[in-house]
């Protein structure tokens, strides 16, 4: 399946899905309450049957957070960028993927334990890589602390 | 020099000298105690020469030189080693039971003293000559393991307890193919006193004589000795990647010494009863017919012929040490209650049967 | 008051024992806690982060070329090729195209760091199993591949000798020669390696059957590297989705589909042979030219976002760079291969006994700094 095809398939699902052609990968924008019945499809599909999750990420722009999953199906061998929007900075909340990917367990609870991105219906959402008192999550942008960061 | 050869003339002078001197309870007072002073020279001469060895032996396998800086060679290391654990402090656990937790370390010393007692180190010395002296070996050395379930149980570690009771699954298994193997040499010997069975051999060693069961009682009485031991491959009470350092985890200082020490000192008890039992203890290597080799042989004083096979022994324990991985804890009963001791009491079966018929030399 | 009753039931059932953070068999501060049954481990619970450094948010602040030496204090036995990664990703980015001579480079130093990335893990590998000896063998033969790095860029272990568009220098003289000579040296004490543990009975015992990872579960737990391929995941990324020199060598995939610790000991030692096999292929062909393309002092990449991967020791290491065309990214992702394998361990070891689980962590290769970033 080229990114032509993908587009087409994520297009028939989720109509409002915001498509770039990357250099290198096509990338998908979708909201993020659209992003677990398309995932669930785009991995069940014959065609699409995107697999391997190899990546998982959060990034915090200025007035949205975004999940990132860069999927790649083994069957296939093809590959794309799927982007989550949250449209608040506030309380972001995504729905889990990992009883789909469950690599998901691991990088889902990253993303919560530094940008703060609840996922919803996953397992075990704890700290990570802080300690559990930690305080404010610190990847994002606005994110201060005093001591321990240089400012340049 | 002939005392070299037969120690009975030294220690009956030593006797009869202080039997002139001293009333009857007094020389027993007397003798009991140099008897203990030798040993406990013995026991801090064999910590110091074995932890050397096995730095050496472990350093010849691993392509280094091992200990080099302290005294030439390294020979002065062990004893740089000692001072430095003299030094350091005795750390007790807040929650561990103090009483049994200082207990534990002596109970494996002294079970360590009791075993040596019985042990002919050349003809005429030895402490104590029972009539059931390989029957004393092997029940004093098990009591051992009371003092490592001590060790683990007081300690308040997690570790030390899994430790623990590894070793006590281990050292109740194969304290079985311990005996049985014995047992072996015992049915040739028709006795269980250890200076009948040396001299038994003194036309032989029963390795030899006793044909193939008796090398397979050999085999299996090496396998099962160094499990017992404690020392790997069957380190599981240990274990160090597994366990940090098993039921000494929590020890420092001069305790861990004495377990270290108490780990060699098994370590040599078992070796030499090997080789008294297998290998004809102080006996010379005597080939039938051949007068001037025997004759040569038996120049070698007796005392050497014994710390000789000893060391061959603990080379052996040490070579597998340093080259086998460690085994499992249910792969190691695996091994001995289905393996080692089936076969063990098939080869008593055997042996038995070649004793009745008197098919051996 | 009945909620209490019932947590002590929990706790006379349940063992728990804290493995780590010091613990000789977890490679680093890697905390484990785990729930026993007797000896038979019902649940494995990770804690990370002991050396987290938020590396990710360093590089926030940091020029490209600085972000390159921080990849190096991740996965320290696989630096060279994390700093590939985020020099292949730059270039990709300013569209430059590196001469053939830093491809050949740049591949040969791959293969060697996987070797002695491989030797070490072998070492310590036997000695989690108890074997002491192998660590001191392992490490000799180690010694070789650091003595020609540190002729060739001066560090034995943090390399550093990627640079944005090339390599810091050109490389040593000798170096041919010396690589040369160790393949002669190390092709002979390979078989040896191998002998020594994969002909135990112990050993093979202690392997075979434990640890099993499915092809399924290795794909979906993400789980890359000789870890992934030992359960038959097709996951090489030199094969997939070739970089450097790669397209030019002829060399096979290992793949097995066991997926146990024993499938996972022997992809890592053919894996072993076809990296010799590679630098063997391009030692005497290192084309003439540049060792690098000059870059501006202060680099820049245009608005937009890229993902390169590269496949280091341990598996498949991606860095994903978001650009707002400043001097340093928006936002930077490291994908790190260990953190992807280490997330599998308690679906692997669960009913094992605790021996066995060290068998699986010292299978997995995991290195810690890698893991917490």
């Amino acid at each position: 399946m080229d990114n032509e095809e993908i587009k087409k398939f994520v297009l028939d699902r989720v109509a409002e899905a915001e498509c770039t052609d990357g250099v290198q990968f096509l990338q998908v924008t979708v909201p993020s309450e659209k992003i677990l019945q398309l995932a669930s499809e785009l991995k069940s599909n014959e065609t699409t049957s995107f697999d391997f999750l190899f990546c998982l990420t959060a990034v915090d722009w200025p007035d949205h957070m975004e999940v990132v999953y860069h999927l790649k199906s083994t069957k296939h061998n093809h590959q794309f960028v799927l982007k989550g929007k949250i449209n608040t900075r506030k309380n972001p909340e995504i729905e889990t993927v990992c009883h789909l990917w469950r690599t998901g367990e691991f990088h889902e609870r990253e993303a919560y334990d530094l940008f703060g991105i609840k996922f919803l219906n996953h397992p075990d959402l704890r700290r990570l890589l802080l300690t559990d008192d930690w305080e404010g999550w610190p990847m994002r942008k606005d994110y201060e602390d005093p001591i321990n960061m240089i400012e340049y | 020099m002939n005392w070299l050869y037969d120690f009975t003339y030294l220690t009956q002078s030593i006797h009869e000298s202080l039997s002139r001197n001293f009333e009857q309870g007094t020389v027993v007072l007397i003798e009991m105690i140099l008897v203990g002073l030798a040993f406990m020279i013995l026991f801090a001469l064999l910590g110091l020469v074995l932890v050397y060895a096995e730095r050496k032996v472990s350093a010849f396998f691993q392509q280094r030189l091992g200990p080099m800086r302290v005294g030439k060679w390294g020979t002065a290391q062990t004893l740089a080693d000692v001072i430095k654990l003299l030094m350091k402090e005795p750390l007790i656990n807040k929650n561990a039971d103090k009483f049994l937790f200082n207990l534990a370390p002596y109970i494996i010393m002294i079970t360590a003293f009791m075993t040596m007692a019985a042990l002919p180190f050349a003809k005429g010395l030895q402490a104590l000559d029972f009539d059931i002296g390989l029957l004393y070996i092997s029940a004093v050395s098990s009591l051992g393991v009371v003092g490592i379930l001590l060790a683990g149980w007081s300690s308040d570690n997690k570790y030390s307890l899994i430790g623990a009771l590894r070793s006590g699954a281990q050292v109740i298994s194969y304290e079985l193919s311990v005996g049985l193997s014995l047992l072996t040499i015992v049915i040739l010997t028709g006795s269980l006193q250890l200076s009948v069975i040396v001299e038994s051999q003194a036309n032989g060693w029963w390795i030899f004589k006793g044909h193939i069961p008796a090398v397979i009682a050999f085999i299996i009485f090496l396998i099962a000795s160094t499990a017992e031991t404690n020392r790997g491959p069957f380190d599981l009470a240990e274990a160090e990647s597994e366990l940090t350092a098993g039921f000494h985890t929590e020890y420092s200082g001069m305790k861990f010494a004495f377990f270290f020490l108490a780990e060699f000192a098994n370590m040599f008890i078992v070796s030499a009863l090997g080789a008294t039992v297998f290998l004809g203890g102080w006996m010379p290597f005597h080939i039938g017919g051949w007068e001037v080799f025997n004759n040569i042989m038996d120049y070698i004083p007796p005392i050497f012929w014994f710390f000789g096979k000893v060391s061959f022994i603990i080379f052996l324990m040490m070579w597998f040490r340093w080259t086998f991985p460690r085994l499992r804890i249910d792969q190691l009963l695996t091994l001995e209650w289905k393996y080692l001791l089936p076969i063990n009491l098939m080869n008593i079966l055997v042996m038995a049967f070649l004793v009745l018929m008197g098919w051996y030399f | 008051m009945e909620e209490i009753i019932h947590d002590q039931e929990l706790e006379s059932k349940e063992y728990f024992i804290n493995m780590g953070p010091q613990h000789p068999s977890t490679h680093g501060v890697l905390r484990l806690v785990l729930s026993l049954d007797g000896e038979i481990i019902k649940k494995v619970e990770p804690h990370l982060g002991f050396i987290h450094r938020s590396i990710e948010k360093m590089c926030e602040h940091d020029s490209y070329t600085q972000i390159v030496h921080l990849t190096d204090r991740m996965d320290y036995l696989s630096c060279h090729i994390n700093n590939e990664a985020v020099c292949l990703c730059v270039e990709q980015a300013l569209q430059i195209e590196v001469p053939d001579r830093v491809k050949v480079i740049r591949t040969i130093i791959d293969e060697l760091t996987r070797l002695s990335s491989h030797q070490l893990w072998w070492g310590v590998m036997g000695m989690d199993l108890g074997a002491i000896t192998t660590f001191l063998y392992g490490f000799r033969d180690r010694e070789m591949i650091t003595d020609i790095f540190e002729e060739t860029c001066g560090a034995r272990l943090t390399m550093n000798y990627n640079v944005p568009g090339g390599l810091f220098f050109d490389i040593h003289p000798n170096f041919q020669k010396r690589t040369k000579d160790f393949l002669d040296y190390f092709k002979k004490k390979l078989p040896e390696y191998d002998t020594l543990l994969s002909d135990n009975v112990i050993f093979t015992q202690r392997m075979k059957g434990i640890g099993i990872l499915s092809k399924e579960d290795a794909i979906s737990y993400g789980v890359t590297g000789p870890t992934g391929r030992a359960s038959g995941f097709s996951c090489d990324v030199r094969k997939h989705h070739s970089y450097m020199a790669y397209d030019r060598v002829d060399f096979k995939e290992i793949l097995d589909t066991e997926g146990d610790c024993f499938a996972r000991y022997k992809c890592r030692i053919n894996e072993m042979w076809e990296s010799m096999q590679i630098i063997e292929q391009l030692i005497d062909n290192i084309p003439e030219g540049d060792y690098k393309v000059p870059t501006k002092a202060v680099i820049k990449l245009p608005k937009g976002e890229w993902y390169q991967k590269v496949e280091t020791a341990r598996g498949e290491f991606g860095v994903y760079i978001i650009s707002e065309g400043q001097k340093s990214p928006y936002r930077l992702k490291f994908r790190s291969p260990g953190f992807s394998n280490l997330s599998a361990l308690d679906h692997m070891a669960r009913g094992c006994k605790i021996a066995d689980l060290v068998a699986i962590m010292s299978t997995l290769d995991l290195v810690i700094p890698d893991i917490d970033r």
